[in-house]
């Protein structure tokens, strides 16, 4: 607060910002520029990548992803992260699969049951992050290997095994599947039902932050909690509501992922947590909080989701993708700190 | 005029420990209260009794002609007597409308969305009024300088009801053009009609805005005065500790015969 700008109160003159400057401001101007360049590369490279089912296969892959890195961007603005989000699409789909092929329970019942679990261990890790203090990289670490070790243990114990079988037969499964792992086809293309959640969750979320109350709220959370506590921002149920949002993205995509492929493993989704966080960082989101964009999460998980079907078509090892993810994450930090400083020097 | 706030013989303590004692002022709308002080002298504990934060042991405390004895700073708000920490409450990363409106966002529609153009427009026009020309108030707060912050965080509090400002040492982390620009302020929200009570230790900034002192030293008043009843000259000696600001004169003077460290 004591650094202070140059003085210019007397001398300022009142032109309004350039264009270029309030396009430069946006969080997601970097990823944008990325994305951009990932599809020429691709295009170019693999003849399959834009071909009506390129684009289908990748931007499925990428729905997936990008739903739970919007919900993770959120979360991120709020100044708080949330590594039980992999696990989380993991347990939801393997509570809804054994419940149903184990115990026969009605597929739409368990869906719901899954959803009120979900919600409930988001709202634990915000509870235990807000009553505790501690960082919420522990306290939702700690969630994630307890999600892990039941998914793997409990599931095993009861079930006899750690992949469900039969998922497909049991009844009312056609009623729900179209929900979640229904495709539609739009010209040559296949498009999964899950690129519209992603594309709906993205739109929602872009409304929320930049137009709603609770938006704001989240913004100032995690740009400066004691502020936004001081002006009467309710900094508590603000963050327990984002980590019920990812808990609850996390039960959509463990629905998606379900409803697509009609079976679940116990490993399912662990692991993912960092790339929810790369497609954040990578799309604009600083790791300090205050500050990111949700339609920059997407790309991000548009760039995830390009370069790992790319890679494939062009026929090179599938491995290379983990160093592709980790050169995009470094330069995304580059960028992202370039880009904002420009922006705030350019007035 | 009558006065928005008089306290008489005001004290406060804590326990045993006497924080405040025997202090007597007034605030007037369209007037400037300056409270001196070194630190240590009582003025946190004034400005918690004014703020609402502490409640008084002790004389009397009337807004508006009316005793008051106020629980929390929510009491003081509803009465008109708003606050400005040095802190001032805001997220740099935020736009400058974001962060003026933080906690008490206008909605309208159906759906509850914010009232962008409002807020927007709403935050020009009273900063403008402040005297403050902002070429875009997009632009993060934290970008402004600190001059401009303390004016926006003024601004909020005058736009959401204030009649009576606090301002808990709005220049001292500031250099000598800010201090400036935050004076000018200062003026400004006098010439609105708004009571101040502008707390500080440096006499030079106190004397060309102020309309009334109050000079605390050890939890004391030693000087309550109209400016017309005080120079600029009396005042940086009261503030000094007179007495006490020779005796360091001499101290600090090279003794006789010894000759300078070079």
């Amino acid at each position: 607060m004591t650094t202070t700008a140059p003085a210019r109160d007397a001398d300022r003159e009142a032109a309004p910002t350039g264009r270029a400057t309030r396009v430069l401001r946006r969080p997601e101007v970097g990823a944008a520029v990325a994305a951009l360049a990932v599809l020429v590369f691709f295009t170019v490279v693999a003849e399959q990548f834009l071909t009506p089912s390129g684009v289908g296969t990748w931007l499925n892959s990428a729905s997936r992803f990008g739903i739970m890195a919007v919900a993770v961007a959120m979360l991120m603005i709020g100044g708080e992260f949330d590594l039980s989000a992999g696990a989380m699409t993991g347990a939801t789909g393997l509570l809804v699969g054994v419940t149903t092929t184990g115990y026969g329970l009605n597929v739409w019942v368990a869906v719901l049951l899954a959803l009120v679990v979900a919600l409930a261990i988001g709202a634990l890790n915000g509870f235990l992050v807000m009553r505790t203090g501690l960082p919420s990289f522990i306290v939702t670490l700690g969630t994630f290997f307890v999600l892990q070790g039941i998914d793997l243990a409990l599931v095993k114990l009861v079930y006899g095994q750690v992949a469900v079988q039969g998922f497909s037969d049991v009844p009312f499964f056609d009623s729900v599947r179209p929900f979640f792992g229904g495709v539609i086809k739009v010209g040559g293309a296949s498009i999964s039902v899950s690129v519209l959640w992603f594309l709906a969750v993205t739109a929602v979320a872009t409304l929320v932050l930049l137009r709603t109350r609770a938006g704001n709220w989240v913004f100032a959370v995690g740009g400066a909690q004691a502020s936004a506590r001081a002006t009467g921002v309710p900094v508590a149920r603000t963050k327990i509501g984002l980590f019920m949002t990812t808990a609850g993205a996390g039960w959509l995509v463990g629905m998606i992922s379900l409803f697509q492929s009609s079976t679940v493993q116990s490993s399912t989704g662990v692991g993912d947590e960092f790339i929810y966080i790369i497609c954040a960082v990578v799309g604009g989101c600083l790791l300090t909080g205050g500050y990111g964009s949700a339609i920059g999460a997407a790309l991000g998980a548009l760039i995830y989701g390009m370069t790992r079907q790319g890679v494939v078509y062009a026929g090179w090892d599938s491995n290379w993708l983990y160093a592709f993810l980790g050169v995009m994450l470094l330069a995304a930090v580059l960028v992202n700190n370039w880009v904002r400083q420009r922006a705030e020097r350019l007035r | 005029m009558s006065a928005l706030i008089e306290v008489t013989d005001l004290g406060k303590t804590y326990g045993s420990v006497v924080a405040l004692q025997g202090v007597t002022t007034s605030v007037r709308a369209g007037e400037v209260t300056c409270v001196l002080g070194d630190n240590g002298a009582g003025k946190s504990t004034f400005i918690k009794i004014l703020s609402g934060a502490h409640e008084h042991t002790e004389g009397s405390f009337r807004v508006d002609g009316v005793e008051q004895h106020m629980a929390s700073p929510r009491d003081a708000l509803a009465l008109g007597i708003a606050t400005v920490y040095q802190d001032l409450a805001v997220v740099p990363l935020m736009p400058v409308w974001r962060n003026f409106f933080l906690g008490s966002e206008p909605r309208k529609g159906p759906f509850r969305m914010l009232d962008v153009d409002l807020m927007k427009r709403t935050t020009k026009d009273e900063l403008a009024a402040m005297g403050i020309d902002l070429r875009d108030v997009d632009q993060p707060i934290g970008t402004l300088s600190g001059g401009e912050r303390q004016c926006v965080a003024i601004a909020r509090a005058v736009h959401f009801g204030a009649r009576v400002l606090i301002l808990d040492e709005p220049t001292a982390a500031l250099g000598v053009k800010q201090s400036g620009v935050v004076l000018r302020y200062i003026a400004a929200a006098r010439e609105r009609g708004l009571g101040v009570v502008f707390i500080t230790h440096n006499p030079h900034h106190a004397y060309p805005v102020g309309d009334r002192f109050l000079v605390l030293r050890r939890g004391r008043s030693i000087a309550d005065r109209v400016k017309d009843d005080i120079t600029r000259d009396e005042l940086v000696e009261l503030m000094a500790g007179g007495a006490e600001l020779e005796a360091l004169g001499h101290e600090l003077e090279r003794a006789p015969g010894v000759d300078p460290v070079v």
